[in-house]
This record gives structure tokens, C-alpha cells and sequence, in this order.
């Protein structure tokens, strides 16, 4: 499968200029906050339109610049996990993953929601509101909802940034759960160091628009490739975090 | 306690307003999706000509409501050709009058709820497969609920209230046109106070009643 995307936007002073290529595996995009990476997420997802480049998923091309192609959101086929979740607050959890899909099959549709709920542990909890649930629920409905269409990728920006430290912690065991479950590309988006390090396949280190390193975490970490991924990745400190 | 066409004018009063509020529901949501989720030129200019009745002498806007649909009007003219009938001086111009002041106080509440619905619900429902119109329907109108049902408790209101374009358009022709409004500004002139005390009472406790509901609706206002 793999995705491959080469970005170029300009907005408010602001270039994203980005080119990179990841297969079926957690791709974690690092940086501060405003280096580009919830921009390219977007463009992925077809929310925001690139000014030129391309984004190819598989091989389908989801848009290209110079051909003029632009695949709407609709048809993009993603899972999508918003910072806030953005879970529907005048739906139940059910109904908010049965929203997850546009299948017009509805014994398909309930059939797959029930599969989502046994996979996520949400028993019991389908006719709770989003305003009834905790963060780690609401999160994990997030996730189904995400997973029910069956993505050819699955975008996640920054979707634990709202929890305490020890389901942070949790979270990433989850994480590694569903790349291992749901073999889909997985991109996630953080400006957590240790989060990078401990989930990621492949890290691409953002700055200010710009690719400036990717590898494996180790190696990034290891060997960074400038004083300001050094900077970045913060060399000395992270081990102490280091779980495993 | 009320003789026969107060009655008339009552029930004449309250068909006019519900039937006004049905067309201010239908076009006054439509308009104020497009003002508040697309954008395109001549979009505040396009909001400034909706909600100018709102602002303007309601004689005012009557008399743009006579040149556009009177009998030699610019849609009123071709209409009154073909088929030989005028809007003009039946309840249905009432109900025009009454649509065209009541419509922006729709249009306002509207766009400022659809507005405020977080537009990472809307691509959170773009990006799981669901066209514009099926997240519209599903995701914008229900969580811009409160302020819909504001403005149509509004619009109803004003609708009822409406005189100066309705006696422009529709005249005050009794047993025909006259409103309550219009009743009471007849019964007034005649020196009949009981029963217009009947109706201004009447009107006064039903607008407010249905301010305190819109009220209760949208604490906004």
C-alpha cells in the first residue's frame, strides 16, 4: 500500500514545502507545534488543498497538482482523528461510529459498528452521549469511528494531547495495538518526544515547514542529522522516559 | 366577549403568520447555510439586501413589495397577463408583507448558529464519507437547533405583529385582509375600545409568550 506526498502551500507567510514516502507502518510526525504537520494532515485528507504537489495513497492519486486532480475528502477513503476528537455531541457512541462509514448496506454498516465495539471494549456504553463518556472512552470511539470504513490510511492528529500522563502512556500501548490489528498505514502527529520515540516505525522530523530528518527513531535520536534536530529530540533527556 | 370579525381577524391573524413562518423556515435556513459555510462574492451584500427590512419603515418595504408585485409591477405585471390574478389586496399578500419583515430575524439566528458549530465536526463527517447536503442535514442543522427554533419563535412573532407592509400590500379590507394588527387600528379609529382592548391584550400576552420561549431557546438574544 503505502503513501508517498510531496506538499507545497503558502498561507499567511507560512511555506510547507514537504516531500516524503512511508509503507504500511507508524509513521510519527515530530516538530513544534506550527512546523507543518497538522497542514499536511489536512492536505492528505483533502480539507485543505495543496498549491501544488501530490498525494498518492496505494496507487491512487488523491491529488496532483499539474494533472489537476483533486479527489474530494468524501472519496479519499481515510480515518481521521481530530486533537479534539470532534465526536458528534447530539449522537451516542454507537451512532457516532456508525456515522463512520457511508455504506448504504445498514445490516453491513450495524454488522461492522458491532465488530468496531468488540475491538475497542465499548460494551455497554453505545447508547452514551460523547458529554457521558470519559477521555480514554471518548478516545477509543474516536478510534472506531475512524476504523469503520475500513481507511486505506489512518491520520491522527495529536488525538492524545488532551489526557493525563498515565493514559498517555496506555495510549501508545493502544496504538501499537491497532497498527498491529488493522495493518494501515498509520500517521500520527505529536510534538512529544517520548511519544515519538516509543510508537513510531519511521519518524519525520518537521521544522518550520521542512522535512529535516526521517529514519528509524533510534537512528534519528542517535544521530541527528543538525544541532536543531539535537535541539529537537532533546538527545540526552529522553532515555530517562525510555519505558522499554 | 368578541363579535364575529374579530374572530375573523384572529383567525385570519394566525393562518397568515403560520403560513409565512413555513416559507421563512424553508428559505431562511437555506439562506443562512449558504451565508455562513460558503463564501462567494456579493456574500455580505447578498446579507445586507435580507436584512434590511429589518431596519427599514415597514412602508418602505411595502412599497418595494407594490413595485415588484402590484399589478403593473415587475413580477406582478407578466403574472397579471397571463393569468389575469394579483397578489395585491388578498391575505396572501399578507403573507408575502409578513414574510419578507419577518425573514431576517431568521436569516440572523441562523447564520450565527451555524456559525459557531465546530468546523472540525464538519470535516469529521466530510472525511468519513458524508457528502455536503447528508452533513448538513445531519451534523450542522441539528447542532444549530436551538438557534432555528429562536428564530422561527421570532419570526412567527413578527410575522403576527406585522402592519405597515401588510397595509401597504394587502390593504385593510375587513372580513378580507384585516389582521389583528390591522383590526385593531380600524377598531381604534372608530372609538370601539372594548373590543380593541380584547385584542391588543390578546396580542400582547401571545408575543410575549413566544419571546419567552425564544428565549429559552437561544439565551443569546
Amino acid at each position: 500500500m503505502g503513501l508517498s506526498v510531496h506538499l507545497k502551500k503558502k498561507v499567511n507567510g507560512f511555506n510547507l514545502d514537504v516531500t516524503w514516502e512511508i509503507d504500511n507502518e507508524l509513521t510519527v510526525l515530530f516538530g513544534y507545534s506550527g512546523a507543518g504537520k497538522s497542514m499536511t494532515l489536512q492536505m492528505i485528507a483533502g480539507l485543505l488543498i495543496p498549491d501544488d504537489g501530490f498525494v498518492r495513497i496505494g496507487s491512487t492519486t488523491m491529488f496532483d497538482g499539474s494533472k489537476r486532480i483533486n479527489v474530494p475528502s468524501q472519496q479519499r477513503h481515510l480515518g481521521y482523528v481530530f486533537q479534539d476528537l470532534a465526536l458528534f455531541p447530539h449522537m451516542t457512541a454507537l451512532d457516532n461510529i456508525l456515522y463512520g462509514s457511508n455504506n448504504t448496506g445498514k445490516s453491513e454498516r450495524r454488522e461492522r459498528a458491532g465488530e468496531m465495539i468488540g475491538a475497542f471494549h465499548l460494551e455497554g456504553l453505545e447508547e452514551r452521549y460523547p458529554a457521558e463518556l470519559s477521555g480514554g472512552q471518548k478516545q477509543r470511539v474516536a478510534f472506531a469511528r475512524a476504523l469503520m470504513r475500513k481507511p486505506y490510511a489512518l491520520l491522527l492528529d495529536e488525538p492524545f494531547s488532551a489526557l493525563d500522563n498515565p493514559l498517555r502512556i496506555e495510549m501508545r500501548r493502544f496504538l501499537i495495538d491497532i497498527k498491529n490489528r488493522f495493518d494501515v498505514p498509520i500517521i500520527f502527529v505529536t510534538h512529544d518526544v517520548t511519544e515519538a520515540y516509543t510508537v513510531a516505525d519511521t519518524l519525520i522530523v518537521y521544522s518550520n515547514g521542512k522535512v529535516v530528518q526521517k529514519g528509524k527513531p533510534k537512528d534519528v535520536f542517535d544521530n541527528p542529522a543538525s544541532a536543531e534536530v539535537e535541539i529537537l529530540v532533546n538527545a540526552k533527556e529522553y532515555k530517562f522516559f525510555m519505558p522499554f | 366577549m368578541f363579535d364575529s370579525s374579530v374572530l375573523f381577524s384572529l383567525r385570519l391573524s394566525f393562518q397568515v403568520a403560520a403560513v409565512a413562518t413555513f416559507f421563512i423556515i424553508v428559505v431562511g435556513v437555506t439562506v443562512a447555510y449558504f451565508l455562513a459555510q460558503r463564501n462567494f462574492r456579493g456574500k455580505e451584500l447578498l446579507d445586507m439586501l435580507f436584512t434590511l427590512p429589518l431596519v427599514l419603515p415597514p412602508t418602505v418595504t411595502g412599497y418595494y413589495l407594490i413595485i415588484l408585485f402590484g399589478r403593473n409591477g415587475l413580477i406582478g405585471k407578466p403574472i397579471y397577463a397571463w393569468t389575469g390574478w394579483s397578489i395585491m389586496f388578498t391575505w396572501y399578500a399578507a403573507v408575502l408583507a409578513s414574510f419578507v419583515v419577518a425573514l431576517p430575524l431568521m436569516i440572523k439566528t441562523t447564520r450565527a448558529a451555524i456559525e459557531t458549530v465546530d468546523k472540525n465536526l464538519i470535516n469529521a463527517s466530510y472525511t468519513s464519507g458524508h457528502s455536503e447536503f447528508e452533513t448538513a442535514v445531519r451534523v450542522i442543522l441539528p447542532l444549530a437547533k436551538r438557534g432555528i427554533m429562536a428564530g422561527t419563535v421570532l419570526s412567527f412573532a413578527r410575522a403576527l405583529g406585522e402592519f405597515g407592509a401588510t397595509l401597504m400590500l394587502a390593504g385593510n379590507i375587513p372580513g378580507k385582509t384585516d389582521t389583528m394588527p390591522l383590526a385593531i387600528y380600524s377598531l381604534a379609529g372608530s372609538g370601539e375600545w372594548s373590543q380593541a382592548n380584547g385584542m391588543v391584550i390578546l396580542l400582547t400576552l401571545v408575543s410575549g409568550l413566544f419571546l419567552y420561549f425564544a428565549n429559552r431557546y437561544n439565551r443569546t438574544i
